[in-house]
């Protein structure tokens, strides 16, 4: 089943096939406007781990433990552990963010993005002592950085999907977080979640398509 | 290597499944069958991607619990531990194969690595090791065969690697994924030709509606 909702819902003009879905020329102008336009942490949060990833900068590591490790200990808590259990895993998850900055590609994730995917794999680890299975890495081609303007679209995306998620109606809200929290099992996580998805995953789909195009 | 096969999948994971994978909450087994379609279908590996920002909004979303006065220092000390090792990385295609990475990585190997056993009707299964909440095997159909007619007391995902199947409600080719539930009883027929080999998993034993099968389940955990 395909769920595609069709607008966000703080924005009823904005369709799932988004505006950049246009000329190179729009593509181009919008991301340029993101960019001048953003002054908020995503930015800074972008800076912060190349500067991790290419001078080992424990400054800037400093500024996104301060911001993160909270949040990622509050999450862990809410999420049925003991505060011991998330005060240790959020460790984990903060060394593991050093070690693996290489690997971020943010047009891909957003830095949010990719702090929960790290704790959700290093907490069932810890837990289940189990290796969750990853789907197999596709081969991006001959070290292609992500361009500035995607990583900057998509972090600006999650942003404006975190903020249609926190309008949800509360009833809805709650069982979504419920199944983040691994308060739901898959068999009683709702088929129809009434998310508004579809605007991230147009973008990382035309990226994708790209990529074969060039390997073909 | 090719990739053109991703365009013609048809048959996707749902997004119950999508989000229990995001979420961490599926069975080890299920955790499996989603990585091994998501490493062959853009569509889903992109509704992955959605659903792992559903995930970031949430967590960042919920507050923030302080962290021990020491935390910073014992973390920049996990960091600079030689004897401390991060999780390991997403696994690289080495060569071309039949099953995707994360498959050959629990099964040891590729296709021609599997150790079948026969269960009777010409099919063979693999069982693959997976913790106890669900169980996953390989299956292989030769062309023309029927799966005996089974109904679930639990959901059963089925995906396609090589050849095709079809049933009462669909056809299924390399790559597809159906996804059955309680309600639904079907016979999969491997469709003439190449042998269908499948990846199945299932979070309650498979019922069949005939005896003979039946004590085939017992005796062969089917």
């Amino acid at each position: 089943m395909q769920v595609v909702t069709d607008t966000y819902t703080n924005s009823g003009a904005r369709r799932a096939v988004p505006s950049y879905v246009g000329t190179e020329q729009e593509e181009r102008a919008r991301s340029q406007r993101v960019i001048v336009n953003d002054t908020s942490k995503r930015s800074e949060w972008l800076a912060e781990i190349a500067a991790i990833r290419d001078e080992q900068d424990s400054a800037a590591f400093a500024r996104l433990f301060h911001h993160f490790a909270p949040r990622v200990k509050a999450f862990l808590m809410k999420s049925g552990s003991s505060p011991e259990f998330s005060e240790e895993c959020v460790q984990e998850v903060m060394a593991t963010l050093w070690r693996k900055a290489h690997m971020f590609d943010g047009s891909k994730a957003s830095v949010s993005t990719w702090i929960f995917t790290i704790a959700r794999n290093r907490k069932i680890d810890m837990i289940r002592k189990q290796r969750r299975p990853e789907p197999e890495e596709l081969p991006w081609g001959p070290t292609e950085e992500p361009s500035a303007a995607d990583t900057m679209a998509l972090a600006e995306e999650t942003d404006q999907l975190a903020a249609a998620i926190a309008k949800l109606p509360d009833k809805q809200r709650t069982l979504i977080e419920r199944a983040y929290f691994g308060d739901l099992s898959h068999s009683e996580i709702a088929e129809e979640t009434g998310l508004p998805l579809g605007t991230i995953k147009s973008r990382i789909r035309l990226a994708l398509d790209r990529l074969r195009h060039s390997m073909t | 290597m090719k990739y053109d096969m991703t365009q013609n999948i048809r048959h996707h994971l749902t997004d119950g499944l999508l989000m229990g994978y995001s979420a961490g909450t599926l069975p080890e087994a299920f955790n499996l069958v989603v990585a091994t379609h998501i490493s062959l279908c853009d569509e889903c590996r992109a509704r992955m991607h959605e659903f792992d920002a559903v995930g970031g909004a949430i967590m960042i979303d919920q507050g923030e619990a302080p962290v021990g006065e020491g935390a910073f220092a014992a973390t920049m000390a996990l960091i600079n531990d030689a004897a401390w090792s991060a999780p390991s990385e997403m696994p690289k295609r080495n060569a071309p194969a039949v099953f995707p990475e994360p498959l050959r990585d629990y099964v040891g190997g590729d296709l021609d690595d599997v150790k079948w056993r026969r269960i009777g009707g010409g099919v063979s299964q693999a069982v693959i090791k997976t913790s106890r909440d669900a169980t996953v095997r390989l299956l292989k159909i030769p062309g023309g065969t029927a799966v005996p007619d089974h109904g679930h007391r639990g959901t059963e995902l089925t995906l396609v690697l090589q050849g095709a199947f079809e049933d009462e409600t669909d056809s299924f080719g390399k790559g597809d994924i159906e996804v059955a539930n309680e309600e639904m009883v079907h016979q999969p027929v491997a469709k003439p030709g190449t042998d269908c080999i499948c990846l199945a998993a299932t979070d309650a034993p498979l019922r069949f509606s005939s005896l003979i099968p039946r004590v085939a389940q017992t005796l062969f955990r089917l």
